[in-house]
């Protein structure tokens, strides 16, 4: 079974007992089960949770979720933890044929393993009340709770294509005469700002051409299999040596053949989909950026507006209005809304910060794996390709003599 | 020709991708020299163009990436090395000739076409200026008796080969002839162009080479006459359609009364098979006969006696369709090792960019060790790709020989039809003399009934037995030609047989040794990575 827990079993240390003092947080999703019919059929996942943190009820918890139970709880952390690049979910599937197949079942269970065991063992977001509820809650109040959700604080596509305009610095506004773009310019961030999006790019097409790999391997396979039958076949037509000899290359073919399809598929779980998942945590990344920019404008617009209040105060003191009182409150709320703004972006930066880190060692140390099993696979299927074809050389000279 | 000779363009990205990739590499590089693949016969790779710009600084080596060419060379030459067929008539790599075991292995009789051009032919009367056509350099270099010389040439152009082709097909009846090239109906303007000659060249090298290589053609006059007789060639070409079918209606009458030059049937003719205009008459017997054999009628006397025969044209009828099949599934085959080289070398290569992009644009350490870890995967996939595309070169090669066999596959059902048609004269003229004898026995019984004799009868008689004479020799020679026919036909299949199971145990030791080869130099290459990635494993779990 190939769990790859590739950012750790959430696990700070591993319990030596079960009184154990050392805190541990373990998640697993497991046993996908399709629920449903037709239409509204859906695939259900059983979350174990092992723990002996106080706030969880028992060492042991099992629950059932499914998908958009797991875009609740990404969400609510994207809403809750500005600044910190949340763990990114597998797609939705948009091609019907596929979404009940084996493999992108297999595919997106062990994505969502991944995604809650990140979050299991990320400092802060371990301690979040919408990860406790996701790991304990029955169904019921699970469900009220994705209900509640929907709509009220989903940003709306219109929103994101604002921001990401916003991000990108569009020239055109400027041209066109638009507001100046409230925008950080530090050299730093704007390094890193570039840096994320052309990382996307390149990092878009190697996945490209893996995913492709792994099909080619599946349509040598497929070809070497057609071929292996046409030349039993070709040998049935001969009693002697000569047959026997297409004979036996005809079965290798097929052996070596099913090889190639389980290298394909090891390739699909251990390569492609780490690298897919790359690109994932770095749309995550831009989604972060975009969050930083509206804190951004809202810091500036407040400022702006801040002043103006100011000026508006000032003249009311001149003329000992009596809107000065109201005018006097409601720049003290300003002001108060103004410091947790700031507060707030003065933590997105900071939270970025240690995250861009821990987002470059992780990704070293993932890729750094999925190279390892990629090469493994490779190194083992050519092996045993070579062994197969090898194996027939003495039969074969057998046959000559 | 199979179409997946010329696969080697349009693989990799474009060149100038690839020189604008430079890599900072701070361990001390080996050679770094451009090179052509030794390999590619034709194109010349994009991939292997990359020029060192003697400018760069001396740590930026892009071509660390890339092996020097004695890499390359080295592997293509130990797996020939391994395929120990002889190879006769000077056979360059791209093209193995059959391995046949010639009666002599001193005897040599190598052949060489080159050199197209185009010319004029001298105008005639009717047609204003002349229609151009092509000739080709024959050169043949030989030891063999029957020839004049060592070494010589001549030009020939198509018509000549196919002039050759037909001579051959009337003298070797009941032999497994090599095909000869198609005629290929295309404009003119088509016929210059130079892919279509350098793929006729080709075509006309590799025919004139099998037919070198088959041993008793090789030594027949008509080849030699080809090959070595200079200006025109001095083979009469079989005269067209329309002329024969005058000279058949002119030759009508004196078949129906049994007249000939000197009275006697040309046994020449009858050895030949029915053909065209000038044997309408012996056409619609041989017909009539044939349609009577098929409806099974009064059994003819010369039965296709040979069960084995009939059993061993079944078997290779099914080996042809198998082998059709095979044929298929090794094109789909090449083509999907073609596909999966070109798809790691792109992924090789889009790894390579993420490479340099890390590298550049670094700020933490961490992202340096993923660069260079990447660049090792990079490193393996390209030369993995290079790999896979030297793989199918020598597959396409070894497996071509199940193309070519399909070609000797029309050449022995050609033979049997040889055989098939002989036998039908055969019987025809069975025919023809069991009416006879019938129409003679009837006149001579009416004739002794009248007394005296009856001159009209009588002469009758004495022209029937005339011709039943003359018919009783036709049917000789037809006879003896079909035993010839025969014992060619049981000749070839021997070689035949011998010959292909030599060729294809060769094919298969081939295809496997190469398979296998190359399997384990990728398993090499992809052993370092994983060695050198090793510390990620104990890591994640």
């Amino acid at each position: 079974m190939n769990t790859m827990q590739r950012s750790g079993s959430g696990s700070l240390q591993s319990p030596r007992s079960p009184s154990s003092q050392a805190p541990f947080l373990s998640v697993s999703v497991t046993d996908p089960a399709k629920m449903g019919n037709g239409v509204q059929a859906y695939i259900s996942y059983k979350v174990i949770t092992k723990t002996n943190l106080p706030e969880y009820q028992g060492n042991e918890k099992i629950v059932i979720r499914r998908y958009s139970d797991f875009v609740w709880l990404h969400d609510r952390l994207f809403e809750k933890y500005k600044g910190i690049f949340i763990p990114p979910l597998p797609e939705k599937s948009t091609v019907e044929k596929f979404r009940f197949s084996a493999e992108f079942i297999e595919m997106r269970r062990q994505a969502l393993d991944v995604f809650v065991n990140r979050i299991a063992s990320h400092h802060e977001l371990r301690q979040s009340d919408d990860l406790r509820i996701f790991l304990q809650a029955d169904e019921q109040t699970m469900d009220r709770a994705r209900f509640q959700e929907t709509g009220i604080f989903k940003k709306k596509p219109a929103d994101l294509i604002q921001i990401f305009k916003d991000v990108q610095s569009k020239v055109s506004d400027v041209v066109l005469g638009k507001e100046k773009p409230v925008e950080e310019s530090t050299p730093e961030y704007e390094k890193m700002k570039n840096y994320i999006f052309e990382l996307e790019d390149h990092l878009a097409e190697a996945q490209k051409h893996a995913y492709r790999l792994v099909k080619r391997h599946r349509e040598l396979g497929e070809s070497l299999s057609e071929f292996g039958k046409a030349v039993k076949l070709l040998g049935t037509c001969d009693d002697d040596a000569l047959g026997k000899a297409f004979s036996e290359l005809g079965e290798k073919a097929e052996i070596i053949s099913i090889k190639l399809q389980k290298e394909a598929h090891h390739l699909l779980m251990n390569f492609e989909e780490p690298l897919k998942d790359y690109v994932r945590a770095v749309q995550s990344i831009k989604a972060t950026i975009a969050e930083r920019a509206t804190a951004f404008k809202k810091q500036c617009e407040l400022a702006e507006t801040i002043k103006f209040k100011e000026i508006d105060l000032n003249k009311y003191r001149l003329t000992r209005s009596e809107k000065l009182a109201e005018a006097e409150r409601e720049y003290e709320m300003l002001k108060a809304e103004g410091e947790e703004t700031s507060r707030r972006f003065d933590t997105i930066v900071r939270l970025m910060n240690e995250e861009i880190v821990r987002f470059q060692e992780q990704k070293t140390s993932d890729m750094g794996l999925a190279f390892h099993e990629f090469a493994k696979g490779q190194a083992r299927l050519s092996n045993g390709i070579a062994d197969a074809w090898r194996s027939l050389l003495p039969k074969l000279e057998a046959h000559s003599s | 020709m199979m179409g997946y000779e010329n696969q080697e363009s349009h693989l990799y990205a474009s060149k100038e991708e690839m020189e604008s990739l430079v890599l900072d590499d701070d361990s001390p590089t080996g050679t770094a020299q451009p090179f052509s693949d030794p390999l590619s016969s034709s194109s010349s790779l994009p991939f292997a163009e990359i020029p060192t710009d003697q400018s760069q600084t001396p740590n930026s080596s892009f071509n660390s990436i890339l092996e020097p060419p004695s890499y390359a060379e080295a592997i293509f030459r130990s797996f020939d090395a391994d395929h120990s067929s002889p190879q006769l008539n000077g056979a360059h790599d791209h093209s193995i000739a059959s391995p046949s075991s010639p009666p002599s292995s001193d005897d040599f009789l190598t052949i060489t076409v080159s050199d197209p051009q185009k010319e004029q032919e001298l105008s005639n009367s009717l047609v204003p200026g002349g229609t151009a056509y092509v000739t080709y350099l024959i050169t043949t270099r030989t030891n063999l008796p029957e020839f004049d010389g060592t070494e010589f040439s001549v030009r020939r152009r198509f018509r000549d080969v196919v002039t050759l082709s037909d001579r051959l097909a009337e003298s070797y009846r009941g032999f497994f002839i090599p095909l000869r090239p198609d005629k290929s109906v295309v404009e003119s303007q088509v016929m210059q162009k130079q892919e279509f000659l350098e793929q006729r060249r080709a075509a006309l090298e590799k025919y004139l080479r099998r037919l070198a290589a088959h041993p008793v053609i090789r030594r027949s006059e008509e080849l030699r006459m080809f090959l070595e007789a200079n200006g025109k060639l001095p083979l009469v070409r079989t005269t067209d359609v329309a002329s024969r079918m005058l000279d058949g209606a002119v030759q009508l009458p004196k078949q129906i009364f049994g007249e000939t030059a000197g009275g006697m049937v040309d046994a020449n003719e009858v050895a030949q098979p029915a053909k065209g205009g000038r044997d309408l008459l012996r056409i619609f017997r041989e017909l009539k006969q044939s349609v009577s054999n098929d409806w099974g009628g009064v059994k003819p006397p010369v039965v296709e006696e040979d069960k084995e025969l009939v059993e061993k044209k079944q078997k290779l009828h099914d080996f042809e369709q198998q082998l059709s099949n095979v044929s298929q599934q090794a094109e789909a085959l090449v083509k999907a090792q073609q596909d999966i080289g070109e798809t790691m070398g792109q992924m090789g290569l889009a790894f390579v960019k993420l490479t340099k992009f890390e590298t550049e644009r670094a700020v933490y350490d961490s992202q340096r060790t993923r660069a260079a870890d990447m660049k090792n995967v990079a490193t393996a996939s390209v030369k993995a790709s290079r790999l896979y595309r030297e793989l199918n070169a020598q597959t396409v090669k070894h497996l071509d020989k199940l193309h070519e066999y399909l070609g000797v596959m029309l050449a022995v059902n050609n033979a049997f039809s040889d055989r098939s048609s002989a036998l039908l004269t055969v019987q025809t003229l069975l025919s023809e003399l069991s009416s006879l004898n019938s129409r003679i026995e009837k006149l001579e019984a009416a004739a002794s009934k009248i007394f005296g004799g009856d001159r009209s009868r009588i002469r009758k008689i004495e022209e029937l037995k005339e011709t039943h004479r003359v018919t009783e020799d036709a049917k000789s020679s037809a006879v003896r030609e079909y035993e010839r026919i025969k014992e060619n036909n049981k000749n070839e299949l021997e070689r035949f047989e011998k010959e292909r199971h030599d060729d294809f145990l060769g094919m298969l030791r081939g295809f496997i040794v190469n398979q296998a080869g190359y399997a384990e130099k990728m398993a090499n290459v992809w052993k370092t990575v994983a060695e050198e990635t090793s510390g990620y494993a104990k890591h994640g779990s």
